[in-house]
């Protein structure tokens, strides 16, 4: 059977089927006896059935069309095949399209998925009770399953599907066979897509239904529209930056990271994905000795690379103990913890930051100005977790504005760019590479290695605390002769 | 002029459809205004800027591992910060955590529910939250010890009240942020599970979300079926901005690396790059030929690639600055359902509803 136009039936597309109003039209377009793929008559076991098409005729059709790729038409070519428009005659079961002398039918478009009806249960059942009276009650095995599940559940309907089965099986007796052959063949492609088996992928299987249905009609309270009156205010009170400025900091952004993009510039010594040698990672760990002299470069792009990279991060408090401004860092540190911590735990962690970096006298005061001082200090009295954003901004812009430019400068970060290694690509052979890929590296657990660094921060605390000058005394740790 | 307070203003009922459509008449003409004034600033195109960059030569990508061992549909996946550590859930509510480098499964959980539609690693990689069909997150911790049953130490930490969509942990192990069908996003404390904040504001199910890697890390993004992508504050729990031109449910939404810009994928099958600084959208990656909707996107380190996984089980690989598609990967055998770039930007991976996950370098 052959279309010629679309006419819109009233069909409601389906929610998320808005592609199929698309694909609807392209394959009005693909029947068109003139323009349209090239039909014939073909004989399948015995009967000759009419407008039958190759898979390769559709897949030539379609890079014409397209004015795509082979094998971005099969991709389309297999969509079709997926959501039901064209059907296999032979493999009936495998919703692809095989570019070769392979034949399929166009669907009949009362078999479209865009029907405004779904395919219901009801109907499923009548079309299995048909078969079960065709095949004597030879139906195959996912069939059966879903046969005694719907009689299981319908069973106070059967007689009625029984009866309307019946009627359909006498009406179709009555065609001709080529036709009857035909409409069968129809019926059943319009069932695998709607109930596939297992193992066939369906286009129709589209996942679990949103919650809210795209067709109704959007109600708008006097509430909903009140706000947005309130976001729209305040969204032209707020400034915009101008896109030539934002956009070229874009560009900006990918030209400087273009040389650490592994998929853009090949990582050295080698990307592990590819190799299966994963030398490339141990050289990044974090507790590595010498860093990469590519990471050693990432650190001087910004401020923000350069904590976020724990190799890099440890450098800069090394230089920070350089200085004697660790406190900083660690103030900032234990922010973080608090902002993005537990938050049972807000109370003590807010007592311990006063105790050692806010209060008069603290061993590692911090130097920040009076006003954010006094602010931090009064919202300690009932701490949340976003009492100390002030101070934190104020210490991370001051590390990010000056303490930084002078780490660049220092000889640690310099002595750390002449040190950086360079690894040599590695140059596989290609039994090299079999042998790699059959002794992968399982690596370290991660929990091995959270594990690790808890230990060593628990270290760092206990040494980090103040001396306990009579404590030292009385344990005569600490000889006065 | 005169007031005079008369009896009847203060039994004077307010009058809902007159102020409704005066409510909306003003809503109009502020989204015209805000129109114009974004307009002002809209000097240039991305593509205009870009011309000075280099073009990108030929791009192959292979599949370099291929995870076979769900029984169903795979809906979601999350790397580890190792790098090399995957965590999955499917449809019948299976969640495994693999090393995918050399694609052994390393633990394995069966949910209570199916269809676990989020699934995320934790920070430390001690711990995986997942979640679906049950409208709860659930973390479970991971242990060295490959025969102790996991469910055994789980812990149920958001309520929602319907299907979750979509959740990821914070900077640290013990918080969460949580999206729903209920139309709500929600960040919650693991340890009491208590809710921290809530934020309203999407008309429909929330499908996606992500959260901002700059320096500041107080906003995160979400994008829902109302075909809007809203820009959160953590801390007020305000919507601080808001996109909506996509044409169809957005699917899936991702950060550009610096923070100052995000990607949408949606199921009228374009991918679109809003700029948050200049509050507009930038870029649309489309094609006549990619007519199925994109299901999810990520960047790839330096934000020059925008990866989209489609329905029509292709995976596109857009040039983010030029606009041009760069290269299409065949391979999975229905649609791609996830897909995210490992941490160090060295490979992505990409999880399909025919079972498998592959990893692309």
């Amino acid at each position: 059977m052959t279309i010629r136009t679309l006419r819109d039936h009233g069909q409601h597309y389906r929610p998320r089927m808005a592609c199929l109003k698309k694909v609807e039209a392209f394959v009005v377009e693909m029947q068109d006896p003139k323009s349209g793929v090239k039909a014939s008559d073909q004989k399948l076991n015995i009967t000759s059935i009419p407008h039958v098409i190759t898979g390769q005729d559709i897949l030539a059709w379609i890079v014409t069309k397209m004015k795509v790729t082979t094998e971005e038409a099969q991709a389309f070519g297999t969509m079709l095949v997926a959501y039901g428009y064209i059907y296999p005659l032979q493999n009936h079961r495998k919703l692809v399209l095989v570019a070769d002398s392979t034949l399929y039918r166009f669907q009949t478009p009362y078999f479209w998925p865009v029907q405004k009806w779904p395919a219901e249960d009801i109907d499923y059942a009548i079309y299995l009770a048909k078969r079960n009276i065709r095949k004597k009650g030879m139906l195959e095995p996912y069939e059966q399953e879903h046969y005694n599940n719907l009689h299981k559940w319908m069973n106070y309907k059967w007689d009625f599907i029984v009866m309307q089965a019946t009627e359909q099986y006498k009406a179709s007796k009555e065609r001709k066979k080529p036709d009857r052959v035909v409409l069968d063949c129809q019926e059943r492609a319009y069932w695998i897509v709607h109930r596939p088996p297992r193992r066939t992928h369906s286009g129709m299987d589209y996942g679990l239904d949103r919650l809210i249905d795209p067709n109704a009609e959007e109600v708008l309270t006097y509430d909903m529209v009140r706000r947005t009156n309130i976001f729209l205010t305040q969204a032209l009170m707020r400034s915009a930056v101008k896109s030539s400025v934002s956009l070229t900091a874009f560009v900006k952004y990918v030209t400087t990271h273009h040389t650490h993009d592994p998929l853009l510039t090949n990582p050295v010594p080698s990307n592990p994905w590819i190799t299966d040698n994963d030398e490339f990672w141990q050289l990044n760990m974090r507790n590595v000795d010498i860093p990469t002299k590519l990471s050693v470069e990432r650190w001087a792009l910004s401020f923000w690379e350069l904590i976020s990279d724990q190799r890099g991060r440890a450098d800069f408090k090394l230089f920070l103990k350089k200085e004697h401004s660790g406190e900083n860092m660690a103030f900032y540190e234990a922010a973080e913890e608090m902002r993005w911590g537990a938050a049972t735990a807000i109370p003590e962690k807010s007592q311990f930051i006063f105790n050692t970096f806010l209060k008069p006298g603290a061993p590692r005061w911090i130097n920040i100005d009076g006003r954010t001082m006094g602010l931090t200090v009064k919202g300690l009295d009932c701490p949340h977790r976003y009492v100390l954003d002030a101070a934190q901004t104020h210490i991370f812009l001051l590390m990010k504005k000056d303490t930084f430019y002078r780490y660049l400068k220092s000889p640690v970060y310099k002595d750390m760019q002449k040190k950086a290694l360079v690894p040599a690509p590695h140059n596989f052979t290609d039994a090299q590479l079999e042998a790699n890929a059959k002794n992968r590296n399982p690596g370290i657990s991660p929990i091995v290695l959270w594990q690790q660094q808890e230990a060593e921060k628990a270290a760092a605390a206990v040494a980090a605390r103040p001396i306990d000058v009579k404590a030292m005394v009385a344990t005569n740790k600490l000889d006065r002769k | 002029m005169r007031f005079s307070i008369s009896p009847e203003m203060a039994t004077q009922e307010v009058q809902p459809n007159e102020t409704l459509s005066n409510l909306k008449a003003e809503s109009d003409t502020l989204k015209t205004k805000l129109e114009d004034e974004r307009a002002k600033l809209h000097d240039v195109e991305l593509h205009q800027v870009a011309e000075k960059v280099d073009g990108l030569g030929q791009f192959i990508m292979k599949t370099r591992r291929t995870l076979k061992g769900h029984g169903n549909k795979v809906l979601c996946m999350d790397w580890c910060k190792d790098k090399r550590r995957i965590v999955s859930s499917s449809q019948d509510g299976k969640v495994i955590v693999w090393d995918a480098f050399t694609t052994n499964k390393e633990h394995a959980v069966t949910m209570p529910c199916t269809w676990v539609m989020a699934c995320a690693y934790a920070p430390s990689g001690c711990a995986v939250a997942c979640g679906g069909l049950d409208n709860k997150c659930s973390v479970y911790p991971l242990s060295l010890d490959k025969n102790e049953n996991l469910a055994a130490k789980k812990k149920s930490v958001a309520m929602h009240t319907n299907y979750l969509s979509a959740c990821s942990f914070t900077n640290s192990d013990m918080q969460i942020l949580t999206s729903s069908g209920d139309g709500t996003c929600a960040l919650w404390d693991v340890e009491s599970g208590q809710l921290l904040q809530s934020f309203h504001g999407h008309a429909a199910d929330v499908l996606c979300l992500d959260l901002a890697p700059s320096e500041t890390g107080n906003t995160f993004i979400s994008g829902g079926c109302d075909k809007k992508a809203n820009v959160w504050d953590m801390r007020s729990g305000q919507c601080i901005q808001s996109f909506e031109t996509h044409e169809s449910d957005i699917n899936s939404v991702r950060y550009y690396p610096s923070g100052d810009a995000f990607a949408s994928g949606s199921d009228d099958a374009t991918c679109r790059l809003y700029d948050l600084r200049a509050d507009r959208e930038v870029a649309i990656y489309s094609k006549e030929s990619i007519i199925f909707g994109a299901s999810s996107v990520d960047f790839s380190l330096s934000g020059r690639l925008l990866f989209g996984g489609y329905n029509d089980y292709t995976i596109n690989v857009w040039d983010v600055l030029k606009g041009t598609r760069v290269s299409i990967l065949f391979g999975h055998e229905n649609r791609v359902s996830a897909l995210r770039v490992s941490p160090d930007g060295t490979a992505f991976c990409s999880g399909s509803w025919d079972h498998t996950l592959r990893v692309w370098a």
